[in-house]
């Protein structure tokens, strides 16, 4: 932990079962990738928390470098990283993410 | 100078040999919103098939991807879609998407 926003952001990970780090806000997403990410979450009625990278540079550059990880939306799941939106499309598609979440005692509320 | 698109798929050809590349740029579609440089060329899909992927996990899959296109991502490459399978998994269409 050289890199004192890797605490902020291990802090944020560990706060909530479910949280994305996104460009806007859950209600406002400013990004396509990002919305669609939110749109799955809702419809799988997934509570998470959305962090946005737009109003926090250090967090928007110090996420990539925490999980060397190019790009934003990035799902985190009980701390653990998930999937950018490519990963969490496919998974949902493929019923994973639901599996994925009850697994880690996340309430879902719709199966597909 | 190769575009944009001719790079990431001559890049993605010599990581996951032998490969079946497609690289879409997706610029014009993004253009004007926060990213999207006035000469384009910073929003692509991709679509590699290639046995190099069995056996890895999507995140694998992925990881190798951007460690392959790393000089891109420093470069000015914003936003990258990648559908990364192997050719059983393209023939089935199991993964697919859309």
């Amino acid at each position: 932990m050289t890199n004192p926003v890797f605490e902020r952001i291990e802090s944020e990970i560990k706060a909530q079962p479910v949280v994305l780090f996104m460009k806007g806000t859950p209600v406002f997403p400013q990004c396509g990738f990002s919305a669609r990410v939110v749109q799955i979450l809702s419809h799988l009625g997934v509570p998470f928390k959305g962090i946005n990278v737009l109003e926090d540079m250090e967090i928007r550059e110090g996420i990539k470098a925490y999980t060397n990880w190019p790009t934003i939306p990035q799902l985190y799941v009980d701390g653990e990283f998930v999937g950018g939106c490519d990963i969490i499309m496919e998974m949902f598609q493929a019923g994973e993410l639901q599996s994925l979440l009850k697994e880690k005692g996340v309430p879902v509320s719709a199966e597909a | 100078m190769p575009s944009r698109a001719e790079r990431l798929a001559a890049a993605l050809e010599a990581a996951f040999p032998p490969a079946e590349v497609r690289v879409a740029d997706d610029s014009a579609r993004h253009a004007g919103h926060a990213g999207a440089a006035p000469g384009g060329e910073t929003h692509f899909s991709v679509l590699v098939v290639s046995p190099a992927f069995a056996g890895m996990s999507r995140l694998a899959r992925s990881r190798a991807a951007h460690a392959a296109l790393a000089a891109e991502f420093g470069g000015g490459l914003h936003a990258l879609s990648l559908r990364l399978l192997t050719p059983e998994e393209a023939a089935a269409g199991s993964t697919a998407r859309g």
